[in-house]
């Protein structure tokens, strides 16, 4: 898929927590049909600290109101930098970049997303994608408590969602691997999420041999497979994330 | 119509504006922002004799105006880069010059003869400055008769525009230039990155697997002028000038301050269309200021 450089226009902005916000983007070109996994990189020009664009998943897209969402973590300043950005303020932005999720085979009825923290942020899409595919996906969340819950009330839109949270304020009181659901039998698991919540619910998918994908969120400076920063360890070697992931089969990596 | 075209020894490029090894991959991870056909040449991602697999990630940390890298080389070996990558490339109407790398003199000659064997590589870019391999790389370009030694037997097997990379992490550039000179080198480019570091205070821990790694970006311009500048005073060969050009005024300061051409790197990851906008800058620059052609503003800085 051919990558644009273009000007996006924040068309609605959410907090929803204290660390965490929504973005909603409308694009001066018309938007190709992207894909559930592909991410962007937005320039944050503002703050003098802030050199390199910032990667994120795409939320959320919707082709025909030509929509993207994008859902941000407070982390350092360039997040910071960003959830200063009013409505209405353009940014520049690389995009699509990355591969994408793959759709399940039609014989692949039980599919599960795993999403724990900000790593959510893919799945929305994947399970849109999914649904408008005919699948009927579940969701298993997993937070530290329940202010650290986003966006539940879309992926219930979706499918039925499962929770866990660290304190058992909401949903059954663990990490996303002690949830209930995973006695279930499952085809298809999509992960994305901390590293350690990825490498469990991998090494949960490789004992029942149920195929996984995982999205790695590894640190980018070019974002095209130019400068080699974001590398990975697959049992063919160092890859790049942003040009040959950021979907990997679990089985693919070394964890 | 402003003449654009630049000599480096004598190789001559159609404008004096090229990307930097290790920042634009092979080229071709641009060409939906660049019509790679426009630019002054290529130098390709650092090439060894056997494949390397870089060091472990985390590679990369942010900086102010700047970033650190420790890749370490890592490329799938100048004989893949020959079958394999080279032959892509060929459709592009630009200069490819090939950044050659090693951990020892044997490598590096070896690298640069099967180089040399390539008919239409008019020229190698000599890495005797890469900070982020445990053996050779920076060792060489540090060491002036270690640097001399590596120039003078790679000259011995390579006949073409033989350019060295110089390392900014010396005490006086300007003698390492004069070594290399002396050895033949035609001409040189410069600066490769700085080694620097960076901490991260709460988990009270490097930011990078190598715990050291290269600085670039526009925290480093000022350092990568006055080595410019210090190296045209100092020898007689044309120099490539880079180290944190953003912008096209970046780059003329470099040809105003003694380099016949300039290399864009870190900037190609804020704006992958860069290069072609310095381009397009420096030609609008040289007309306002009405010279028919860059080299009547190369070394002119006046003092």
């Amino acid at each position: 898929m051919q990558k644009k450089i273009s000007d996006w226009v924040i068309t609605e902005k959410m907090m929803l927590n204290p660390t965490h916000f929504l973005l909603k983007f409308r694009s001066s070109d018309p938007l190709p049909i992207l894909q559930p996994g592909q991410f962007v990189q937005l320039k944050i020009d503002e703050n003098p600290s802030v050199f390199l664009r910032r990667t994120f998943s795409i939320h959320y897209f919707d082709l025909a109101k030509q929509e993207i969402w994008i859902l941000v973590q407070i982390v350092g300043e360039g997040t910071s930098t960003l959830s200063h950005y009013p409505v209405g303020k353009s940014v520049n932005v690389i995009y699509p970049l990355g591969n994408s999720f793959s759709m399940p085979l039609a014989q692949q009825k039980n599919l599960l997303l795993v999403g724990g923290g900000v790593g959510i942020a893919p799945l929305l899409f994947l399970g849109s994608t999914l649904k408008q595919h005919g699948f009927s996906p579940a969701f298993l969340i997993g937070a530290k408590d329940k202010h650290h819950l986003l966006e539940i009330d879309e992926f219930e839109k979706l499918g039925q969602v499962y929770i866990t949270t660290e304190d058992g304020s909401v949903g059954e009181k663990g990490f996303v691997t002690d949830h209930s659901v995973l006695k279930q039998s499952f085809d298809h698991i999509y992960s994305c999420g901390p590293t350690p919540m990825m490498k469990a619910i991998a090494a949960y998918a490789s004992s029942h041999s149920i195929a996984c994908e995982v999205s790695l969120e590894n640190k980018m400076a070019c974002g095209i497979g130019a400068c080699l920063c974001c590398v990975t360890e697959t049992h063919q070697g160092n890859t790049c994330v942003c040009v040959d992931g950021p979907v990997f089969n679990a089985n693919e990596l070394v964890w | 119509m402003v003449d654009l075209t630049t000599k480096i020894g004598t190789l001559t490029l159609k404008n004096p504006v090229l990307t930097a090894s290790g920042t634009f991959g092979y080229g071709e991870e641009y060409v939906d922002f660049v019509d790679l056909n426009r630019l002054g040449g290529i130098c390709v991602k650092g090439t060894t004799l056997h494949p390397r697999e870089g060091n472990p990630y985390p590679r990369m940390a942010e900086t102010p105006a700047g970033m650190l890298n420790a890749v370490g080389l890592q490329n799938k070996g100048v004989d893949y880069f020959i079958h394999s990558i080279y032959p892509r490339l060929t459709q592009y109407k630009t200069t490819f010059i090939v950044n050659v790398s090693g951990s020892t003199i044997d490598d590096y000659v070896e690298t640069a003869e099967k180089i040399n064997a390539v008919e239409t590589i008019p020229a190698i870019e000599l890495n005797i400055s890469c900070p982020n391999v445990k053996q050779g790389g920076m060792t060489f370009g540090v060491d002036p008769q270690a640097a001399s030694e590596v120039v003078r037997e790679v000259r011995k097997v390579y006949n073409k525009t033989l350019i060295v990379k110089l390392s900014p992490n010396v005490t006086d550039i300007a003698l390492i230039a004069k070594t290399v000179t002396n050895e033949g080198a035609d001409a040189l480019s410069l600066i490769n990155t700085l080694l620097g570091m960076a901490i991260d205070a709460e988990t009270q821990r490097p930011l990078l697997s190598t715990i050291t790694g290269g600085l670039s970006g526009p925290c480093i311009k000022p350092i990568a002028l006055r080595m410019v500048w210090q190296v045209a005073k100092a020898v007689d060969i044309p120099i490539i000038g880079m180290g944190g050009i953003m912008k096209s005024t970046d780059a003329i300061e470099f040809l105003l301050a003694g380099a016949s051409a300039i290399e864009v790197g870190t900037a190609n990851f804020i704006d992958p269309a860069i290069s072609i906008k310095i381009l397009e800058g420096i030609e609008s620059y040289l007309e306002k200021h009405h010279y028919s052609s860059v080299k009547d503003i190369i070394g002119t800085l006046k003092t």
